[in-house]
């Protein structure tokens, strides 16, 4: 068990969601969309120069920027 | 009895098609989150009974976390007897839209579960148990597919049926926990292989596949709005113009004396002895054909072409791919979705600006569109002023517009105060949309351009056709003739067009026709009249967004461009 932010993490990685270190609106927002701590996420690409990039969460998929994904702590098993 | 209805639901679950099913009411739905920005109100008939519907912008929560969220729920909180709720669904997604809904349940409303986009549902491999869902929410569920209409009369018929279903006030995680109980009895996944959809999807989340197709699809757009809008002028409106319009507009010229005021007025000036459609400025020559015979074409190949990106599903990928550049701008990527909007007309790209959250965001964004995004109407104008010389002027325009769009926003980015936030959208999965969705929206976008536009055009024309006649011009190119004929290297009397732009893009450009420009005056012209004073329209929609405060910063941001760009670039083409 290892825990990185999601920024941190490659394309193709899969980890679950243990910590979401944001303001309330932040937490809120997240949690409407199925992010929350305890989720199973599966990173979809990585881009570098901070670019956005996209996670699978359930079955849909989300566009995070860089800023907001270094806000989110993940559990991944390697 | 229901007397009202609020559309809920999250973004992209097709609420506004819903809405435009019930009332009949066009409104543009596309396939991105936040399409509708704006609370929007139909009625619809049911018997005797008119039912007023209400469509709600998309929201994932009911804790709002922008202020037209917030407006949404005020709405919906207030709780009125008469009132019901449709919580629309994406049977696609159903676990994170039951969020919502359990939240509405929780709030105590009368509801009615719609499971819209069940085929696509069923082409995923995705079977819900509707009967199923039905007990287990306690409200009624009715599986729809609103683009096709189908369940939309079971949906209404249902509507009485609405109910409140008490449940106890959740936690979010006990809600979530709830869903997935849900979950595990009503919907059934059907393994399946990866399909060529579903492999183009994720291509197109990816670095190299992704920039590369992105590269791929704006040139390619490009190529078709040109080719099809050049392909409508030549072998549709202009041969329209000249073989059945020109000759009767010869016979009234003839009727009218060839000359005096009406004349002036109806036909315009004669060029060579006859009329000329760009040149004659006449309510009945140049009007028309500048709307219908040079915009048009380009109108409806822009929205064609607009229309199928944004309903295949294709600009939320193009938005994450943009994130980093636009970041440098003070913007996120989703920023690039008014933009786009900003090529068709600078308004509606400006409203939709509303997507994003700050005040700072929506400011640079819609400075930046109105100065560096030129509209179908201006672009029309270019190809037209600079389609007789080599290819490389079109796409220096082009240039010399997007180098200034990313220098003024990273000078915005260091300059105006506030924050802006972070990008997190949903990507939605890619859809084929119906060729009549397609076909419904394109002619609805038209007819918008036509009503919105004519009475500007034909009044601009108007006013211009009087004030050559009244010789007023004089007055104005005298009076600016040092700074454009010192700074820019224009001959005085394109002061005109530049004032005029201020109107009409389209008419304005339509002035320089005469002047006989060189191929670098062409080109600096073309340039200010982009970044100089956005018209009419979107200075009164920059008023009503922004405020007055801000619309008078974006001006003096204008000025100074137009000023600086035009010296520039006088100075620096040589020939």
């Amino acid at each position: 068990m290892k825990k990185i932010t999601l920024a941190k993490m490659k394309a193709n990685q899969k980890g679950k969601i243990s910590e979401i270190c944001g303001g309330h609106l932040l937490q809120s927002r997240m949690m409407g969309m199925g992010i929350y701590p305890g989720r199973e996420i599966t990173k979809l690409s990585h881009f570098a120069l901070r670019g956005a990039f996209a996670i699978k969460v359930g079955r849909g998929t989300v566009a995070i920027g860089h800023g907001v994904a270094g806000k989110i702590i993940v559990e991944t098993n390697d | 009895m229901i007397k009202k209805i609020f559309l809920v639901g999250n973004p992209n679950v097709g609420k506004s098609v819903v809405f435009s099913r019930l009332t009949g009411v066009q409104v543009i739905s596309s396939n991105y989150p936040g399409t509708t920005v704006e609370v929007l109100k139909g009625y619809m008939k049911s018997g005797e009974e008119r039912i007023e519907v209400i469509d709600l912008p998309g929201a994932y929560s009911l804790d709002p976390s922008s202020p037209a969220e917030e407006a949404a729920v005020s709405l919906l909180k207030r709780k009125e007897e008469e009132a019901c709720v449709i919580s629309v669904l994406d049977s696609t997604n159903l676990e994170r839209n039951l969020y919502l809904t359990l939240q509405l349940l929780e709030e105590g409303l009368r509801v009615i579960v719609c499971l819209n986009m069940c085929d696509d549902a069923v082409h995923r491999g995705v079977h819900i148990d509707a009967q199923l869902l039905e007990s287990l929410l306690g409200v009624p569920v009715v599986s729809t597919c609103a683009v096709t209409g189908a369940g939309i009369k079971m949906l209404i018929q249902r509507l009485d049926e609405s109910r409140i279903a008490p449940s106890p006030r959740l936690s979010h995680t006990q809600r979530w926990q709830r869903i997935g109980t849900i979950i595990e009895q009503v919907q059934h996944l059907e393994h399946r292989h990866h399909t060529l959809r579903e492999m183009l999807e994720d291509a197109s989340l990816r670095p190299f596949t992704g920039i590369v197709m992105a590269v791929g699809v704006i040139i390619v757009s490009f190529k078709v709005v040109r080719t099809v809008g050049e392909f409508l002028i030549s072998n549709v409106f202009d041969p329209l113009f000249m073989r059945y319009y020109l000759p009767a507009l010869e016979r009234l010229s003839s009727l009218l004396g060839r000359q005096g005021f009406v004349h002036h007025v109806l036909i315009g000036d004669l060029i060579n002895g006859s009329i000329d459609f760009k040149q004659s400025l006449g309510v009945l020559t140049t009007a028309p054909y500048i709307e219908l015979a040079m915009v048009l074409p380009y109108i409806i190949s822009f929205y064609l072409v607009l229309s199928l990106l944004e309903d295949v599903g294709f600009l939320p990928r193009l938005a994450m791919l943009l994130d980093s550049l636009m970041h440098r701008l003070g913007l996120h990527g989703f920023a690039i979705i008014p933009v786009l909007l900003g090529f068709g007309c600078n308004v509606p790209g400006i409203l939709a600006t509303r997507i994003l959250e700050s005040k700072r965001e929506r400011f640079i964004a819609a400075t930046l569109i109105s100065i560096g995004v030129p509209c179908v109407p201006l672009q029309a104008m270019i190809f037209s002023l600079l389609g007789g010389l080599s290819g490389y002027y079109i796409m220096g325009v082009y240039l010399v517009l997007f180098s200034l769009w990313l220098i003024l926003g990273v000078v915005l980015n260091r300059l105006v105060k506030g924050y802006s936030p972070e990008f997190l959208v949903e990507i939605p999965p890619y859809r084929i949309p119906p060729f009549f969705a397609l076909a419904r929206k394109l002619v609805f976008r038209v007819k918008h351009f036509l009503f919105e536009a004519a009475p500007v055009v034909l009044a601009g024309v108007l006013l211009v056709n009087l004030f050559v006649y009244l010789r007023a011009f004089d007055f104005i190119t005298n009076l600016s003739a040092p700074l454009v004929q010192g700074l820019f290297g224009l001959p005085k009397e394109a002061v005109v067009a530049l004032v005029l732009g201020f109107f009409r893009k389209d008419v304005a450009a339509g002035m320089l026709l005469p002047l006989a420009l060189s191929a670098k005056q062409l080109f600096i012209s073309c340039v200010l009249l982009s970044i100089s004073f956005p018209c009419i329209a979107t200075f009164v929609i920059l008023f009503k967004e922004l405020g007055f405060r801000a619309l008078l910063k974006a001006t003096a941001i204008m000025v100074v461009t137009a000023l600086i760009t035009g010296t520039f670039l006088n100075l620096a083409i040589v020939r």
